[in-house]
């Protein structure tokens, strides 16, 4: 096991060093650079003075080897460098926008779990009447739902409704204050990203749960418990669930990956100062280093989950476990 | 007799009561906390001298003081200037070539220090001649002052190398704050992530990408104000965000423009808990075909470009969806300096007829043996106003045979195109803070004159008018030259101005006291808003 | 019992076997069975049938201005409602079901293709190639769609093709990873080494006897990939890095214009969202069917 372990570890590092030349080469083929923007983006003047200024500040007319050395030794420092549109270090950039991503994140990870567990078990369980239709149905529609759109009508919704019940209109707050600070006010802001965002996720993870189940339920061990005459809940909650929940877990864990991906459009509908905006920000700026230290975050995040699932999957792999 | 008196009658009532109405609603209420929107990212730093976005203007212009400004009780005039920091409004000496300023006593600095002559003169120097490693985004406007010195604690003088007509206005401009000289000895750059000001706020927290906040400043030296205990400032990029946070009253007001879709819905909905404010604006798209392309070196094919526009229909839709209104040439249309309608109508792209205009295209493409032709339009990925008038340009120019397609980039590889000269026809922008339409029309000079003319081309002629006009002081001669200039641009089918944009506040009807500019720049320092809650 | 996604469908399965029931009754069978995968096929086949048929179905022209009729509520006229331009929405909506399957089936074809091949070959050649092709399909996947979406209209400029490019990119590593799994484990059925020791090329191996018994995940994969493409076109015309003004696309309806009117003109909101939702929705159940009866897992009994 633990030769398999190192061997998968060090497998990481090739895919981050080819993330890392992926971004860096992508960001400098884009035409401009972030002293255009900055200088120009107004339609006023600008000279070449200043945009030779700006590219000398910013350590950008060094040569390109000395520059993406300078990038992957200051990741393996963790020195992400600072933003080349604001100055300020891109830790504290990220740091700064972090809390608001990540509470949307875990909202919508437990709005999943909580919806998709039991919908996807009772699916599988009433496989193929009319309750595992609607849940089919809905879970599809999970999918099929581009997130921002509903993003937007959900939010069309809620002002007309409360404007028609209440008379006055009513939309989350647009100034972020912590949790611990005003928790109602936070919690208000966070709810209908949060829903809209796990929408989706519950909806893939519905049915995994569910596939898993009706996977788990045709074994024969289960059969076995059938033929024996154990009540059919018994057998539910303590066979087939148990053994469904891996893949599951699974899933939840890479999908989490991809949340981020999703919070980049959800931020931008709801005006969020995450990281996911922060992310559509440094790209129209340019910004090369934010943007290498984001999507380096990014594929980190995916990497990790990915190594997560394969160790456990090895540990449950007798073959590997005892080798 | 009867009905006469009681008219009158009536007459003075409505008078009395209009009067009284009028009166009441003048006396500014002290107290409560403005929140408003700032429609864009944070800017990428504090520095007002070195940044060119109005995000930097919404956001810091509270804290700080300037030498002079347009008169905030009255913006959207082009010629009343007022002082802020100064006494009063000098004339000009040594045949238009020494202005002489004098500043208040008794000014100070947020963290207690004395303003004086000295910070005012250094943070003009940083403007207007930077020291190297120094970016100063306006240096070119001031390239007429020869010297800034402060022989003593209250006089700041301004030497000029020629006089001009257009030093005032640009002296007026809402990016020049004054620095404390004793920070920028330290520091050149200590601005661009700091605030230290004289202005009506004082800085109580800044959240990057979130929010700004500001207090009332106690020692401000403007009596009464600022009015308002202190303000909110968030930043919101998303246009749908804002408009919905008016409706909810989550934020006052934006100070920028909302679209007119945006406006008639909180009018609709919200009645008279909104009011709105509206004005022409000192901005508008610029069509600019790139002379170095093919078959664009041939004025024909610009002239047909021109021609098949129909910019008084255009504009008059374009404005119920787009933040656009206005027919213009090259000069801001409420300024003096502006072609008058008659005159406008003999240019190229303006004709009133659009039948005999497009004909007349068509003509001329087939006679350069051009008429199918085919290119692509490069504009920026921002939807109000560009992708509207590009969606409309597009569809203009089918309508004499021309096949175009458009090439919507960020602003990075937009500017970058356009520099490098990789286009064919660009939609671009044209923005001026303060209204200087001399100043302003230095613009549309050839590249070798202007470096961000990217139309590529050279004549030598403009250059001459433009060089004589801005050397003339007298008015009448000037918006002949004006004339002349124009003119020219037109008959050349160098570029083409289409759809001066158009401004348009909606706020919540308890702000009193702002009034609307033909700058978004302009007047963002608060001080005389109040609140009527 | 753990699972593994990539074996779904996986018995293998020598070219020549015979098929256990004739064509068309397998096909009635499948249609009896699974009435939530009909019906998405009858979606399918509407949007296909739109896009097609887009010239004789829309009542006017997808792209021409109307300024006297801007963001009218549905009547006779304009059944759905125009937009900001005046445009008539339902005509926009038939051509963006166009735009919708062009971006859709060459994304998901040529993606799942590339992704066939590749997948497939990794698992083949195993050894020093595989590892090498596992990581690059890591970093692809991992990389966030948004930039390189960014890069591909920077450099090369906007327009459909362009939009597909980007799109395809991220859709070949998952699907390569999918196949590979599969073709891994007939990779070690002992009449490929049989087939190698009896002088076949790799070609033919590959082709003959690996590619057909992964087919049934690559289908699946194929049919999901055409519902996430028209999603990640929506996601990046509302970005603004997608198809440009005035193309008809759905994500493009819903950029810019429909959220400034959502509340004054919902339609323009409403609509577009509509049509890529029940577009989605009838892939993505006709997909699941099609997977519940290629699974012999999953099979009913």
């Amino acid at each position: 096991m633990g030769r398999y372990v190192i061997k998968r570890v060090l497998l990481v590092i090739p895919t981050l060093l080819g993330a890392a030349a992926l971004v860096f080469v992508l960001m400098r083929l884009i035409p401009g650079d972030v002293c255009v923007v900055r200088l120009g983006s107004s339609g006023g003047t600008f000279d070449p003075k200043a945009v030779a200024l700006c590219h000398a500040e910013l350590g950008m007319d060094r040569p390109i080897l000395v520059q993406f050395l300078d990038f992957v030794w200051g990741f393996l420092r963790l020195d992400f460098g600072t933003s080349m549109w604001s100055g300020a270090p891109v830790t504290s950039e990220i740091w700064a926008r972090l809390p608001i991503s990540l509470e949307i994140a875990i909202l919508a990870t437990v709005i999943a779990i909580a919806i998709a567990i039991p919908l996807g078990a009772i699916s599988a369980i009433k496989q193929n009447t009319w309750i595992d239709f609607v849940v089919r149905v809905f879970a599809v529609g999970g999918i099929a739902t581009p997130s921002f759109w509903l993003g937007i009508v959900s939010l069309l919704v809620v002002l007309d409704v409360t404007s028609a019940l209440f008379g006055a209109p009513w939309m989350p707050p647009i100034e972020y204050v912590p949790i611990w600070q005003d928790p109602i006010r936070n919690l208000s802001m966070a709810a209908l990203p949060a829903v809209t965002v796990g929408y989706r996720y519950a909806a893939v993870s519905m049915r995994m749960t569910r596939s898993a189940m009706l996977e788990v339920m045709q074994e024969d061990y289960i059969r076995t418990a059938r033929a024996k005459g154990l009540i059919n809940k018994l057998i539910i909650n303590r066979h087939a669930l148990k053994n469904a929940l891996l893949p599951v877990v699974t899933l939840i864990g890479i999908e989490f990956a991809f949340l981020i991906g999703g919070l980049v459009v959800t931020e931008q509908v709801f005006n969020l100062n995450g990281v996911g905006r922060l992310f559509v920000q440094a790209v129209q700026n340019q910004d090369y280093t934010l943007t290498q230290a984001l999507v380096m975050l990014t594929v980190m995040v995916f990497v990790i989950c990915n190594l997560i699932v394969d160790l456990l999957y090895a540990w449950l792999d007798p073959r590997i476990r005892f080798s | 007799m009867g009905i006469v008196r009681a008219s009158v009658k009536s007459a003075l009532g409505v008078a009395l009561a209009f009067g009284a109405t009028t009166a009441m609603a003048e006396a500014p209420k002290r107290g409560g906390v403005l929140t408003y929107m700032i429609p864009a990212d944070g800017g990428p730093s504090l520095d007002g001298h070195r940044e060119t976005t109005y995000a930097v203007v919404h956001a810091t212009a509270p804290f700080y003081s300037v030498l002079i400004r347009v008169n905030p009780d009255n913006p959207s005039s082009t010629t009343d200037f007022r002082c802020d920091l100064c006494i009063e409004m000098p004339k000009p000496t040594d045949n238009g070539l020494t202005y002489t300023f004098k500043i208040r006593k008794g000014v100070k600095f947020h963290d207690g220090s004395a303003l004086t002559a000295a910070d005012v003169a250094a943070s003009w120097n940083k403007i207007v001649h930077p020291k190297p490693g120094v970016a100063s985004a306006r240096e070119n406007n001031f390239v007429m002052v020869d010297t800034i010195t402060a022989p003593d604690d209250e006089t700041v003088v301004f030497k000029l190398k020629f006089a001009t007509l257009t030093f005032l206005p640009a002296l007026a401009d809402p990016y020049a704050y004054i620095y404390s000289k004793k920070k920028l000895d330290q520091d050149m750059h200590w601005y661009e992530k700091n605030i230290l000001g004289s202005g009506p706020f004082k800085l109580v927290d800044y959240q990057i990408g979130q929010s700004i906040k500001g207090e009332r400043n106690p020692d401000y030296y403007h009596p009464g104000q600022p009015y308002l205990d202190g303000f909110v400032a968030i930043f919101a990029p998303k246009q749908a965000v804002r408009t919905d946070a008016i409706r909810a009253d989550r934020a006052a007001l934006e100070f920028r423009s909302l679209p007119p879709s945006a406006r008639d819905q909180l009018v609709k909905e919200l009645g008279d808990k909104i009011k709105v404010q509206e004005s022409d604006w000192n901005c508008g798209n610029v069509v600019t075909p790139n002379h170095q392309k093919k078959p664009f070196d041939d004025v024909r094919v610009r002239q047909a470009l021109f021609l098949a526009i129909d910019q008084w229909k255009g504009a008059q839709a374009l404005s119920k969806i787009a933040i656009v209104k206005t027919v213009g040439s090259i000069v801001f249309p409420g300024s003096p300096l502006a072609a008058t309608k008659e005159e406008l109508q003999q240019m190229i792209g303006y004709w009133p007829d659009i039948e005999k205009s497009r004909a007349e295209a068509r003509r001329l493409l087939k006679e350069a043996g051009q008429e199918n032709l085919s290119f692509e339009l490069l504009n920026r990925n921002v939807d109000q106003p560009y992708k509207y008038v590009g969606t409309w340009l597009v569809d203009e120019w089918s309508k004499v045979g021309l096949k175009v397609a458009q090439k919507v980039v960020p602003t990075g590889p937009w500017l970058d195109e356009m520099r490098s000269g990789d286009f064919t026809v660009a939609l671009e922008a044209n923005c001026q803070n303060v209204v200087n339409p001399i100043a302003d029309v230095g613009r549309w000079l050839p590249h070798e004159v202007y470096r961000e003319n990217y139309g590529y081309f050279a004549d030598a002629e403009m250059i001459d008018i433009y060089n004589r006009m801005l050397k003339e002081t007298d008015f009448a001669k000037a918006r002949a030259l004006m004339r002349q200039y124009e003119t020219r641009i037109n008959a050349e089918a160098h570029q083409l101005m289409v759809t001066w944009w158009y401004r348009i506040v909606p706020m919540r009807s308890y702000v009193q006291g702002w009034k609307i500019s033909p700058s978004h720049y302009l007047n963002q320092d608060l001080a005389n808003i109040w609140l009527d809650q | 019992m753990a699972t593994n996604i990539g074996t779904i469908g996986l018995s293998p399965v020598a070219a020549n076997e015979p098929k256990r029931a004739s064509r068309t009754r397998r096909l009635l069978r499948f249609f009896r069975r699974e009435l939530l995968g009909t019906f998405g096929l009858l979606l399918v086949v509407v949007t296909a049938g739109t896009g097609v048929l887009a010239e004789l179905l829309a009542p006017y022209n997808p792209t021409a201005n109307d300024f006297g009729a801007m963001m009218e509520a549905p009547s006779w006229e304009h059944l759905l409602g125009t937009d900001q331009f005046g445009r008539d929405l339902l005509s926009r909506i038939i051509f963006g079901a166009r735009t919708a399957m062009i971006v859709g089936l060459s994304s998901a074809l040529v993606g799942g293709t590339i992704g066939l091949v590749m997948g497939v070959g990794s698992a083949y050649f195993g050894g020093k190639t595989d590892l090498i092709l596992q990581r690059v399909f890591d970093v692809f996947m991992a990389f966030p769609l948004i930039i390189m979406a960014l890069a591909v209209v920077a450099i090369f400029g906007t327009g459909v093709q362009n939009v597909i490019i980007a799109i395809t990119i991220p859709l070949i590593p998952r699907c390569a990873r999918v196949v590979r799994s599969s073709a891994l484990a007939i990779r070690e059925v002992p009449y490929v080494d049989a087939a190698r020791a009896l002088g076949f090329g790799h070609a033919r191996i590959i082709l003959c006897h690996m590619v057909p018994n992964v087919m049934a995940p690559f289908l699946i994969m194929v049919t999901a990939f055409v519902g996430q493409a028209v999603l990640a076109e929506a996601s990046l015309s509302y970005l603004g890095l997608g198809v440009q003004e005035p193309v008809p696309a759905w994500g493009l309806m819903l950029q810019g214009g429909a959220e400034e009117y959502a509340s004054s003109a919902p339609w323009i909101a409403i609509f577009p969202g509509v049509a890529i939702v029940l577009s989605v929705l009838g892939i993505n159940l006709f997909g699941d069917a099609l997977r519940d009866t290629l699974d012999p897992k999953l099979r009913k009994r």
